[in-house]
């Protein structure tokens, strides 16, 4: 017997505004100073009202634009209630039966060259405020929980995919791509330790059977999941576990309802959450305190006009236009928009985008990487950049002069600047430049092989090895010769 | 439409509110006659009318996202019934409320 | 008897209060010294204050009348006394709704409509008593106290405005704040024989007046006379951006315009207003003033409001559902009362719950939690609201051949303390004139139409057009003018 493994994920995102989805408190960060960030709105005091951040509506619209959805003309806000700490109106602000966006899709980008792209299909995305955070006492004395707001009411976007993914390994990768997008959209930061992305993953298995029908397994969820590592374990313990269930006691989907389950890292396992005694019921209603949104189509154009090239489209780009393998193409997409615009800039001065590449993910990064430099404070700008990888492949400097100059000019505390002048003039107060006086090399070649008998012989008896020493002294003669062409015009005068 | 005990016990969990014996009775017997008479909206005919939420109907109404000043968190906690001066305070927590 | 030198400054009409401190005839000390005094004697046994700011109110006075004095330029309510009803919040104050759940509860922030009562210069005396949370049309559900109406202790002021009619019947002062979700200010002001007007929804800000209902909570104004309700609307009026349905266009000057005599004026009548159930003398009185209407050259005529019947029936479930809603936050986690009876968290949320709510507002969460369940939210709630569509296009086609519709505001007069306690459904088909009005948004006036035999205060409810409140109140005040209905004050306060 054997099995496919159905898997379908809610991520949710928080959005990076600077204040919270219905009040004007700030959303930054902060559990050092619990309940600073809150206003009579978000602790849910009797007689407060919701009015909506019109940014956090623009950049949910723009994530499901991101994630392909039809954002339909019309949209409203609903209370889903239920009882929690956390949740200090007793309900939450969402959107039920209309969400501001549906029906979109986003590709799992192939693994390899070769490979095809996997498409997820997106069932809706929807803007809700996040609820607070709940502090446990971790004694086991039983002394209290500790309930800080300064999250409640900050604005997130669920996102809701079809179940289309088929094993843990995608499912990962899917988060991996829907984060690149998000950052490439500049919607959110993503930025998990701090809760700003976290994942809920219904899981089941759909066995075949022996007449070949497929047989579903009991749907659970595992919630809260905050990083991409452990989404990726606890659906693989999940599978397993669920798997070793079905062959124990034969459950289908019709035997037992949808169960909720956490996951414990430590352990790498997944656990069962208390049951409630009943199906929740979450009484949705229109909320009566926020009125409907509506955009109109010219508006809709406008902004998908100006949405952000998506990651998925640069990465073919890349490797259509500039030859890029996936890998590369990859590597310089996950350092971010910036650092892809810089790439883009580069490569289309110099057309080659293989050499921007590697000089890119080599000596770029690890400047940036050694200094903890941004790419808005590095000192090279990409003309600059272009400029010097230019002199190389037109043979005006050699790459080793090219890294030393590149080295020299982004040195010291504070560097200036860089600009082709710049580059120029260290390259000519250097003597890097390459010399093109073939007249001059072999004139400094035939000196050479008169004052080194020796060597010559040992050449000529086969030591190879001898040539290098040889060709050191004619550099050294001749400052800025291309020891390419050098070598080879030895060669030939020894053979000769 | 009547309701039994066992519909009001359902549906004061579901509202949170410890109701006695008695109580349970009364509002089985008076949600019972205020929903026979709520009845009379089933003779009415709604086909294609679309429910109306808001006295006033208004869209897109925003504000801009621009930080306002929160309250001194003395403030926000000043009406718990137990906080310990930087949170609310509720007995342990269980997986599920 | 007209207001003569010997009439207690507190007894007079707004109008008269403001121009007599404007010209220093006198101070606002004195008349602020006067509504405390009036409150001393007479709310012992009225019950219509929760509260009394006293120091607060003197000191308010005294800088005001130091402002005037010093000949500096001050609001036009400047000084004057204000009641205000106690689900309202305002920075300091102890905010209750008459509830043991928020006994002790004190708002960090203070209302929109306060603040702007208070910007013009209104001072607030006194917190008044109502029905628990607004939830009720006698005041008896008040966790605190019973008001009795100043025509008859025996008996009800209505409610849930109870304090706030009270407490302007009783002539402490001469306008209060009263909130009116389904009549809240027109059925007390009518059985307290007081002008109350509920503005047409968006027309006063909701921040800070703690929810009801949502989509049908409206703050409105109480006073003696229709121009004093003329003068509290305008001051309350316009629009609020933290209250997302605030609608925002300009507020006409509802206390220069009042008095102005509206030229051809159509006034309808709906049959429906006047079925079983509507007490005789009541129907008499209301008839009477149709015909008044007549003589002062209006059009009288009968239009139709086919879904009217249904009023009730679709606000019992709306009201409810959002109610349900809008008090789960009270928990017992964040502010409110706590149970010291409970073992885990689920409860301590019953157990605050169901010690802090009383018995009408629990009924009402109940109802409005079964009607929003599944399985149930299409069959109940969805249905009302459609049903309410079609009560607000009865009114939008009524009001293509009408300026305003006239009716009464309750069936009967105010009946005794008591009498209705145990049944509910006949609690709340008393509200069957006054909720189409919520339901539909639009705004209506109720004033003193004449006396019962037994002299207790007949109310006429007049209904317009959304944002036409100018029309409500000359309309009113044509009324007012013509039928001396003013002349009559309750018996303990010397009428
Ligand atoms: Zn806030």
């Amino acid at each position: 017997m054997s099995y496919d493994v159905i898997i379908g994920l809610e991520v949710h995102v928080q959005l990076q505004t600077q204040t919270k989805v219905f009040c004007g408190c700030s959303t930054a960060f902060n559990p050092q100073a619990p309940n600073t960030q809150t206003c009579p709105t978000c602790l849910g005091l009797p007689g407060a009202l919701p009015v909506l951040n019109k940014k956090a509506f623009e950049l949910a619209v723009q994530t499901a634009m991101g994630l392909n959805c039809e954002i339909p003309l019309f949209t409203k806000w609903d209370r889903k209630q239920y009882f929690y700490p956390d949740l200090p109106k007793g309900y939450q602000i969402s959107q039920y039966d209309l969400p501001f966006s549906r029906n979109g899709h986003l590709d799992i980008p192939p693994a390899t060259d070769g490979d095809t792209p996997i498409r997820v299909r997106i069932l809706r995305a929807h803007l809700e405020e996040d609820a607070g955070k709940n502090l446990h006492d971790e004694s086991g004395r039983g002394a209290g929980s500790m309930i800080d707001l300064n999250r409640a009411g900050t604005p997130l976007v669920e996102i809701v995919t079809e179940p289309d993914l088929r094993n843990a390994m995608s499912a990962r990768r899917f988060l991996e791509e829907l984060r690149l997008l998000l950052v490439y959209l500049g919607v959110s930061d993503c930025n998990m330790q701090e809760g700003s992305l976290r994942c809920d993953a219904n899981v089941n298995l759909h066995v075949h059977g022996p007449d070949g029908t497929k047989i579903p397994t009991p749907i659970v969820e595992v919630k809260n999941l905050n990083s991409f590592r452990f989404t990726e374990q606890a659906i693989e313990f999940e599978v397993a576990r669920q798997w070793e269930q079905y062959q124990k006691t034969g459950q289908t989907i019709h035997d037992a309802p949808k169960v909720t389950r956490g996951f414990d890292p430590d352990r790498g396992m997944t656990y069962a959450l208390r049951e409630k005694e009943e199906a929740a019921d979450y009484r949705y209603f229109p909320d009566p305190d926020l009125v409907p949104v509506t955009v109109t189509e010219e508006q809709l154009s406008l902004w998908r006009s100006r949405l952000v090239e998506s990651p998925a489209s640069r990465r073919e780009r890349f490797r259509q236009e500039y030859g890029l393998s996936l890998y590369d193409a990859q590597v310089i997409l996950d350092q971010g928009v910036l650092f892809a615009d810089y790439f883009e800039q580069v490569a289309s001065q110099t057309k080659d985008g293989k050499q921007a590449a590697n000089w890119l993910t080599q000596e770029v990064q690890r400047v940036l990487n050694d200094r903890r430099w941004t790419l808005t404070e590095f000192p090279f700008p990409a003309p600059a950049l272009g400029h010097l990888l230019s002199l190389v492949s037109t043979k005006k400097i050699t790459g080793k002069s090219a890294k030393d100059v590149f080295n020299l000019l982004v040195e010291g505390d504070e560097p200036e600047v860089v600009t082709s002048e710049t580059i120029d003039a260290t390259i000519a107060e250097r003597g890097l430049a390459l010399v093109e006086d073939t007249g001059a090399i072999d004139m400094a070649i035939a000196d050479v092989i008169g004052r080194n008998p020796k060597a010559v012989q040992d050449f000529r008896s086969g030591k190879q090895a001898a040539a290098g020493a040889l060709i050191g002294q004619v550099m050294k003669a001749v400052k800025g010769a291309d020891p390419q062409s050098v070598r080879e015009r030895l060669l030939k005068q020894l053979e000769g | 439409m009547s309701l039994s005990a066992k519909d009001v016990e359902k549906v004061a969990r579901l509202a949170r509110l410890r109701l006695n014996e008695t109580d349970i009775e009364q509002y089985a017997a008076q949600l019972s006659q205020i929903l026979d008479y709520a009845a009379i909206l089933e003779a009415v005919e709604t086909e294609g009318v679309e429910p109306m939420v808001h006295a006033i109907e208004l869209a897109n109404v925003w504000r801009e996202d621009e930080i306002l000043t929160s309250l001194p968190r003395q403030q926000a906690l000043q009406n718990s019934p137990a906080q310990d001066g930087k949170h609310f305070v509720v007995p342990q927590i269980l997986d599920a409320s | 008897m007209s207001s003569t030198a010997a009439t207690p400054i507190n007894q007079l009409s707004m109008s008269e209060q403001l121009q007599r401190l404007q010209n220093k005839a006198i101070s606002s000390v004195e008349l602020v010294d006067a509504t405390l005094a009036a409150i001393e004697t007479h709310d012992g046994s009225v019950g219509a204050f929760l509260q009394v700011y006293p120091e607060q109110a003197r000191a308010q006075a005294a800088s005001f009348d130091e402002r005037r004095a010093r000949g500096e330029t001050v609001p036009s309510l400047a000084g004057l006394p204000i009641a205000i009803k106690d689900n309202m919040c305002r920075t300091g104050d102890t905010v209750t709704c008459a509830s043991r759940m928020l006994h002790n509860y004190r708002p960090p922030y203070t209302a929109g409509a306060i603040e702007r009562l208070e910007r013009a210069g209104a001072i607030v005396v006194g917190r008044t008593n109502l029905d628990e949370f607004a939830m009720g049309s006698s005041g008896e559900n008040s966790a605190v106290q019973l008001t009795r109406n100043p025509w008859d202790l025996e008996r009800t002021p209505g409610g849930s405005s109870s304090g706030s009619a009270a407490s302007v019947a009783a002539r402490y002062v001469s306008g209060s704040l009263g909130s009116d979700t389904g009549g809240s200010i027109r059925q007390p002001a009518g059985l307290c024989g007081v002008v109350g007007l509920k503005p047409t929804y968006g027309r006063v800000s909701r921040y800070g007046l703690i929810a009801f209902a949502s989509s049908l909570d409206q703050i409105g104004p109480l006073a003696t006379d229709v121009t004093g309700a003329a003068i509290l609307l305008e001051a309350i009026s316009g629009h609020d951006p933290r209250d997302s349905t605030s609608v925002d266009v300009p507020v006409p000057s509802y206390s220069q315009l009042v008095q102005q005599p509206l030229a051809g004026l159509r006034v309808g009548f709906c049959p429906a207003h006047f079925s079983e159930g509507l007490d005789q003398e009541v129907a008499q009185t209301i008839r009477q003033a149709l015909t008044l209407y007549r003589q002062l050259g209006a059009e009288v005529k009968e239009i139709a409001l086919p879904h009217a019947d249904y009023s009730v029936a679709a606000y019992y479930l709306i009201a409810p559902s959002e109610a349900s809603s809008n008090l789960s936050r009270y928990d017992g986690i964040h502010y409110g009362y706590r149970s010291d009876k409970f073992e885990n968290l689920a409860d301590l949320y019953a157990a605050s719950r169901g010690e802090g709510f009383g018995p009408e507002v629990k009924r009402r969460i109940m109802l409005g939690t079964y009607a929003l369940s599944a399985g149930y939210y299409d069959q109940y709630y969805a249905r009302a609201l459609k049903v309410r569509r079609l009560i607000r296009r009865d009114y939008d086609e009524a009001f293509q051949e009408v300026d305003v519709i006239a009716g009464p505001v309750a069936p009967t007069t105010a009946f005794r303390l008591g009498e209705k306690n145990n049944d509910p459904l006949a609690m709340y088909l008393s509200d069957i004139y006054t909720i189409g009005t919520n339901l539909a948004g639009i705004p209506a006036i109720s004033l003193p139409a004449g006396y019962s035999k037994s002299g207790l205060p007949i109310g006429l409810q007049l209904q317009g057009p959304a944002f036409e409140e100018i029309k409500l109140l000359q309309a009113a005040y044509m009324f007012e003018q013509a039928a001396g209905v003013l002349e009559r004050k309750p018996g303990m306060v010397g009428g």
